[in-house]
């Protein structure tokens, strides 16, 4: 009995990877166990080289391996481009008879998918479903869990397309029950219910629960799935989804919707990023809340449309010209996605800022079982003013806090000008320059300092003592704890940010100050997290493990260079 | 409500004589007669000299960026569909850097009126040639003349669907206020196009070159045909209609989507949303 086991299943772009990894991985929540799930995917629609892979534990573990203990081959080419990524004593599966391999060749298990499939459920596209079943078999979980997962993929379907899925599932499972062993699992300590979420659905549950009413977006990889899922539950919760036209239009949209009083988001990746950066300015001089998420992946220009990257960090720490207040959020995990969404909110509101929300493909795409008890956000809250307003109300009154009063046109008797030119207290063009100067004061001083006291505290495990101490921003959390915990020959602590700015300087210094040895791990090439650092504290780390390839890190890529102290 | 209850009483900063003031004239009366309170009316613009009229009216404001008059009013109108949402915008801001929103808008079809101070230039950043400058029109920076075709905006309206397009002259500021309040009254997106002297910049396009070729259509034209519509939006040399010069009933986006069968968004009680029903959906019981 194992307690943790990884499946990757691969196969070419239309093979349905993605839906019977799904299936799976309800299927083992179902069954007690915890589960994480990354996609490989490449930017095309059919054909190629994609896989889903899941690994499935008895406690929760977050990370990806590199190693799958199973690999399932859809179709021919699979088998060579994944036999590498085989743990040893591992299971390669494949289909001697489609894919023409010689009956008898050593190093993996003939299953006939295809002809199973069309057996049982009259059709060879069933031989996911087949693999599916043989899954489920191969270790040694109930087919109930499967078949109820099935069920619940296919909902809405038509009854003939569920139950040959189903079919199809079963003649895999029966099919691995006549192989030898399965390989099974410590029993579950997980239990309860569980969610299967990815870092874009946490993103959606928690801006529909902060009262956004209104979300505009260009479609992008990887930011497309939380455009669908507001879409998915904009009528049932009363928010207008609009695809803009271009990005440019997705952000002044926006802030247009929030300066009349809507709770407002936009969500795009780098590409689309760029072109809102005027807008993420005209959030700040006009002082209206946004909400803004960059769902990171490889640049520069088109990059890997399908993969991932944390390059945007000083992209996001400068968006837009000029001087202005903003808080920029890095969450590492669905659950600190769906409460530093909700605080993205209530940041912008409050402040009347833009806010960004810092993700990227491993974060957005990964599915994790995730416990409701761990969904957590403070009750939401309003900052504005509506009905009867003083006679002599001025948009941007000037005092001490840097936060004037925010009436909304249309639900406040008075009227509200807004202006991105350089402006009044009543909101009219000027040119005075003492205007300006405490405008600025007002926009940028006064704001920073009273979002500085707020940041949320960097995250510091087995910090003290440890002979390297292991330091990252947004996705890498997961990565970073599993390696902390689990690097043998060397005594490893950690440290998260999941807000880089306002920047949390003298946490930081204090952490670090007494660190044997530090290294921030990124996955990018310039190391801009410890060029951060230096610049916020004075602090030179050691170094920094970097990954640029457009993969995330898995858990042996950074126990490897932990120990072998690659550095760069 | 009279006009003057919409002065603002900022300091005007167009030149004298500039055309705008008669548009300014013409917008304040329109909104008098619309009977709409100044706190139910909204006003966006983009930057130019025309985008700074919502500072000299007496309404709500919202004055953005270049060429984003329209999203930001959108996004506006989305929100809170019952306010009574006007665009202010000059025909580089509207048909130059925002093209491409002045195209969606058009097809998004929001309840919303457009008045596009035409004035064949660019004001503001002092006398460049706008997507509308005429063919030969010698400028700093066009030194030889303008040698791109000037777009024409009611025929690529009429062409895009727009379901009300209208031509008026800031020389004539009853007939323009009575076109306002037409733009004003019909449902869906209203462009109104402006001929607008810019007195400064524009040493072709004068007052006394609009007066010589414009002049109003009569109860003998039809704007509901679509084709002669187009036809008419074509006469664009010697002598220039101004007027409805097409409008249809169309459905609003408002309609499409249902928001009119909504409370406005900004209405919604968002202090206490109850997410357990989408919960639900990425629930899974151990079993
Ligand atoms: C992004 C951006 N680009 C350029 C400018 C400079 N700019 C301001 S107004 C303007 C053109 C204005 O022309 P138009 O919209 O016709 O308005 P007018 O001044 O003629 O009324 C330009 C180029 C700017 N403010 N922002
Ligand atoms: S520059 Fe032209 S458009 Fe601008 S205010 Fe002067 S006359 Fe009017
Ligand atoms: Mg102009």
């Amino acid at each position: 009995m194992k307690n943790e086991l990884t499946i990757r299943i691969a196969g070419e772009a239309g093979q349905g990877m993605q839906t019977i990894g799904a299936v799976l991985c309800r299927a083992f929540i179902s069954a007690g166990l915890n589960v994480f799930a990354n996609q490989d995917y490449m930017s095309r629609i059919r054909g190629g080289n994609n896989f889903f892979q899941l690994r499935v534990c008895s406690k929760p573990v977050h990370a990806p391996r590199r190693r799958a203990d199973i690999i399932v081959a859809l179709d021919k080419a699979s088998v060579e481009l994944h036999r590498p990524a085989l743990a040893a004593g591992g299971l390669l599966v494949a289909d001697a008879k489609k894919y023409g391999l010689a009956a008898g060749t050593a190093g993996f298990a003939d299953v006939p998918l295809y002809a199973l499939a069309a057996q049982a459920a009259g059709a060879e596209l069933f031989m996911n479903s087949v693999a599916c079943g043989f899954l489920t078999g191969a270790t040694c979980t109930d087919f109930r869990h499967a078949e109820s997962a099935i069920r619940r993929a296919f909902e809405g379907k038509p009854a003939e397309i569920i139950s040959k899925n189903i079919a199809a599932a079963k003649a895999g499972y029966d099919f691995s029950l006549q192989q030898a062993d399965c390989r099974s699992f410590a029993p579950g300590a997980a239990g309860g219910e569980a969610l299967l979420l990815d870092g874009n659905g946490a993103m959606a549950l928690a801006a529909i629960k902060s009262g956004c009413k209104f979300y505009s977006a260009y479609p992008m990889s990887p930011s497309t799935g939380l455009m669908e899922t507001m879409s998915q539950y904009a009528e049932q919760f009363g928010i207008a989804v609009e695809q803009a036209e271009d990005e440019i239009a997705a952000v002044n949209m926006a802030i247009g919707a929030s300066f009349a009083g809507a709770r407002a988001m936009t969500a795009t990746s780098g590409g689309g990023f760029a072109l809102m950066t005027e807008g993420i300015s005209l959030a700040a001089m006009t002082e209206t809340p946004v909400v803004i998420a960059d769902m990171q992946r490889p640049a520069p220009a088109t990059g890997f449309p399908t993969r991932t990257e944390q390059a945007d960090l000083d992209f996001a720490l400068h968006a837009g010209h000029g001087e202005f207040a903003r808080a920029v959020f890095t969450p590492g995990t669905p659950e600190q996605a769906f409460a530093l969404t909700a605080k993205a909110f209530d940041t912008a509101e409050r402040y009347q800022i833009p806010v960004f929300i810092l993700s990227d493909q491993h974060l957005a795409e990964s599915y994790r079982s995730v416990r409701l008890s761990d969904l957590n956000m403070p009750p939401v809250k309003r900052y504005a003013l509506t009905g009867k307003i003083a006679p002599d109300y001025k948009r941007y009154a000037l005092n001490d806090t840097g936060i004037s009063p925010r009436a909304l046109p249309g639900l406040a008797d008075c009227v509200v000008y807004a202006d991105s030119d350089e402006h009044t207290e009543e909101g009219h063009i000027t040119e005075d320059a003492a205007v300006r100067a405490a405008m600025v004061r007002k926009r940028f001083h006064l704001k920073m300092a009273a979002l500085a006291r707020e940041t949320e505290k960097p995250q510091a495990v087995g910090v003290e003592n440890a002979d390297i101490v292991l330091v990252g921003f947004g996705s890498t959390y997961d990565v970073m704890r599993e390696a902390a915990e689990s690097a043998r020959t060397i005594k490893t602590g950690f440290i998260h940010l999941s807000q880089v700015w306002p920047f949390p300087a003298q946490e930081m210094e204090a952490l670090l100050k007494n660190a044997k040895k530090a290294v921030t791990v990124e996955n990018n090439a310039a190391g801009q997290l410890a060029r951060l650092i230096r610049r916020e504290t004075g602090i030179k780390l050691a170094g920094s493990i970097l990954k640029f390839d457009g993969r995330p890190f898995d858990l042996e890529y950074l126990v490897e260079a932990l120990e072998t102290g690659r550095l760069q | 409500m009279n006009p003057e209850d919409f002065d603002t009483g900022d300091p005007i900063a167009w030149c004298p004589g500039c055309g705008n003031f008669g548009i300014l004239n013409a917008v304040k009366t329109a909104l008098a007669q619309s009977g709409r309170p100044p706190s139910q009316i909204l006003l966006v613009s983009g930057i130019g000299q025309a985008a700074k009229l919502p500072h000299y009216v007496n309404c709500n404001c919202f004055n953005g960026l270049h060429g984003r008059a329209l999203p930001a009013a959108a996004g506006a109108k989305i929100a809170n569909r019952e306010l009574t949402v006007v665009v202010a915008t000059g025909d580089g801001d509207c048909y130059g850097e925002g093209g491409n929103h002045f195209i969606h808008n058009i097809r998004r079809n929001l309840d919303i009126t457009v008045i596009v101070h035409d004035n064949q230039i660019y004001g503001l950043t002092k006398g460049q040639a706008s997507p509308t400058t005429d063919q030969g029109h010698i400028t700093k920076i066009q030194s030889a003349g303008v040698i791109l075709e000037p777009l024409r905006p009611l025929e690529l309206a009429i062409a895009m669907g727009a379901s009300f397009a209208a031509r008026g002259f800031s020389g004539d500021t009853e007939h323009l206020a009575g076109l306002i309040v037409k733009g004003m009254s019909h449902k869906g997106f209203a462009l109104i196009d402006v001929l607008q002297p810019c007195v400064s910049f524009n040493k072709v396009n004068t007052y006394q070159w609009y007066s010589k070729r414009v002049y109003k259509l009569d109860s003998s034209y039809n704007p509901a045909d679509r084709i002669a519509a187009f036809a008419k939006a074509c006469e664009l040399g010697d002598r220039i209609p101004l007027g409805v010069i097409y409008e249809t009933a169309k459905e609003t986006y408002e309609e499409k989507s249902g928001l009119d069968k909504r409370p406005p968004l900004v209405g919604a009680d968002i202090l206490n949303v109850d997410i357990n029903p989408a919960l639900k959906d990425f629930a899974v019981t151990a079993e």
